[in-house]
């Protein structure tokens, strides 16, 4: 669907909010808490599709994201940053929800860092949420974040992960208390091992891994099956590079964690970046998930 | 579309149900092959397919008003028929909004539906329903919004959870279902509701289905068909009601089987919803006597074949094994031989 920009607010240098409007006589499909869109963003030589989550309330009549410009961006937070502008007409693919709440559960613990926030702006606006939430962000960004939040005392900012002791937290939550993360790499690292530390039921751990990093050395990828081979360029994915080359392999999040876009490797060994294969699996080496994961070698051979 | 309801019929005692030519033409008929297996026959839920049957998200057909008549004599008699669990409240209002969206948009001539904001007016013709209310206020209708709107679309409903890396059905509308039970299903998960069906699970089919499932997406809607066989039309083949059709099943024989026995076809779509993120699963029933059936050529070689063949395993399952051999003997004088076409389509535009 084609959605217009219609304002762009600086929250700090380095992160804005855009809001994006139905056009004229359309309405935007209601997108559930946790839900993301999928931005098609014009590049000097090719369209970037980047996943965003949305922001604003499930019915609301905008959608609202809020972007982080991404150091080294392969182009899509860049373009967003520097050339977007209120009026602009973007493609936007209709939301699709990988981080819903879990609605059994009785409590929530919200852990994220930086720009990851922004899945649980959506949940906050959920009616009779219970919860706890502690963010971790930069000294300097501590004000733009503590506007985006509820004030209270189940609202707990962080200017150093230091202050966030993730094991205390866990030790004194109820049986019924599911925690949900969502943040860098570092981040999810970090509580993912506290909560292995102190047995935290799985089925009570909701993870969103968020810009997750794409680029690496170039390979090159050959598509047994399509007789094609393509080259890998260092600040794209995989998945760019079939897509710049007009193949459409299924594909959803966009950030290793669906599991839609699993491609089986022949030849060649994968570099996994994705949180769905197993470690079984990512050990055997022959499936690969190409949004995020690239290659050891200088060349796969795949099942395409 | 051009569709025209019959008067009330009825799907017990007398059993004045009957198919059209029209309806006959349009049934979803299941084996596109001689032989069949279960399968992860899932497929995108496109408007447009074999038979007018797949033209519509939600279809009607000429057997509305006596469908949604059987549905609320069902639930006189037993309300635990539909059962919603608290927590599923907001998938509620995202189903009574995908079937009003879609019965208004595919029948506009029997469904209206007027948004101004919240405040909501729906128009249902052929059951004289006029309602206004106010979207996500449920005292504002006369009963819960699953409920209302599942009381006026044709097929078995239910509502799926997705936790725990596996979907629980929640809730549901269950009035016509082939032996199963919702209260007792109401709550379990995935694997524990498919447990009875034999040879599925050991082939892996439940686990890929329940991964495809899981990712299913706003907006696209998947589909699949089932099908089994009922004495007499009756949609209401419930385990709790077991002692009314289990005798009339018994007492199937060579001369009632054509104009008794039923071929009861299941369009299976279901749909993730937006809100809640919950999914949305239509049984939607078809049943065509098996003299009906007969008179398409096509199928009737079909049905003689893939029945003959089944494994006995399936055809336990089905309940099919005291009249198996009758259906067979039925069918067998239309096949001669012939090699039939791949696919479902009835071949033929008039009976």
């Amino acid at each position: 669907m084609k959605l217009k920009l219609t304002a762009i607010e600086a929250l700090t240098p380095g992160i804005s909010k855009f809001t994006l409007a139905p056009l004229e006589g359309t309405k935007l499909p209601p997108a559930g808490a946790g839900s993301h869109i999928v931005l098609e963003i014009p590049g000097p030589a090719r369209m970037w599709k980047n996943a965003y989550s949305i922001t604003s309330a499930s019915d609301a009549p905008v959608y609202e994201i809020i972007v982080r410009r991404v150091e080294k961006s392969r182009g899509g937070s860049a373009w967003l940053h520097n050339h977007a502008k209120a009026g602009d007409v973007l493609e936007v693919h209709s939301p699709q929800n990988l981080f819903a709440p879990v609605r059994l559960a009785k409590r929530h613990l919200l852990l994220s860092a930086g720009i990851g926030i922004t899945p649980f702006l959506s949940y906050l606006k959920l009616p009779d949420l219970a919860y706890e939430l502690h963010h971790c962000c930069k000294p300097e960004d501590e004000s733009a974040f503590a506007a985006l939040l509820p004030k209270g005392a189940n609202v707990t900012i962080h200017t150093s992960r230091h202050t966030l002791d993730v094991e205390a937290l866990l030790k004194r939550q109820k049986l019924d208390t599911h925690v949900s993360v969502c943040g860098p790499e570092s981040f999810m690292d970090m509580v993912l091992a506290t909560t292995a530390h102190v047995g935290w039921p799985r089925l009570k751990l909701h993870k969103e891994s968020f810009g997750g990093a794409t680029g690496g050395a170039p390979f090159s990828a050959v598509l047994k099956r399509s007789g094609v081979i393509l080259q890998v360029g260092p600040e794209e994915s995989l998945l760019d590079a079939l897509e710049a080359a007009n193949f459409s392999p299924p594909c959803l999040c966009r950030g290793g964690a669906c599991g839609e876009c699993k491609i089986t490797v022949l030849e060649g060994t994968p570099d996994h970046h994705d949180h769905y294969l197993s470690d079984v699996e990512k050990a055997a080496g022959n499936a690969i998930m190409i949004c995020v994961s690239r290659a050891k070698t200088s060349e796969l051979v795949l099942d395409f | 579309m051009n569709l025209i309801l019959k008067s009330l019929e009825t799907y017990r005692d007398d059993y004045t149900f009957s198919n059209s030519d029209d309806a006959i033409l349009r049934f979803p008929f299941p084996f596109p092959d001689d032989n069949y297996m279960y399968a992860v026959n899932m497929e995108p839920h496109v408007r447009g397919g074999p038979s007018k049957a797949y033209d519509a998200v939600f279809d009607i057909d000429e057997h509305y008003i006596g469908d949604m008549n059987d549905r609320a004599l069902v639930l006189d008699q037993d309300p635990l028929r539909c059962q919603v669990l608290p927590h599923m409240a907001q998938a509620e209002w995202d189903a009574l909004e995908l079937i009003m969206d879609n019965l208004a948009t595919d029948f506009p001539e029997h469904f209206t539906l007027t948004k101004d904001g919240d405040a909501w007016h729906w128009v249902n013709k052929p059951l004289g329903i006029d309602q206004k209310f106010i979207f996500g206020r449920s005292e504002t209708l006369p009963c819960g919004p699953f409920e209302f709107i599942t009381r006026q679309a044709q097929g078995d409903f239910s509502l799926q959870d997705q936790r725990d890396n596996t979907l629980y059905m929640d809730g549901g509308m269950v009035t016509s279902q082939a032996d199963w039970s919702l209260n007792f299903d109401v709550g379990m998960a995935f694997h524990e509701w498919h447990g009875p069906v034999p040879l599925a699970h050991e082939s892996g089919v439940f686990d890929r289905a329940l991964q495809y499932l899981l990712r299913l997406q706003c907006g696209k809607p998947v589909r699949r068909l089932n099908w089994t066989m009922t004495a007499n039309p009756r949609l209401d083949t419930s385990p709790e009601n077991y002692p009314l059709w289990g005798p009339e099943k018994a007492a199937i024989n060579a001369e009632t089987v054509g104009h008794q026995l039923c071929l009861r076809v299941e369009l299976q779509t279901l749909y993730r919803l937006p809100r809640s993120n919950a999914i949305l699963f239509c049984i939607r029933g078809y049943l065509i006597r098996l003299e009906e059936l007969a008179r398409v050529e096509k199928w009737a070689v079909r049905m003689h074949r893939v029945i003959r063949d089944l494994h006995p395993k399936i055809a336990e399952y089905k309940g099919l094994v005291r009249y198996r051999e009758l259906v067979v003997n039925y069918f067998a004088p239309f096949d001669d031989g012939r090699a039939l076409n791949s696919g479902t389509s009835s071949e033929q535009d008039n009976i």
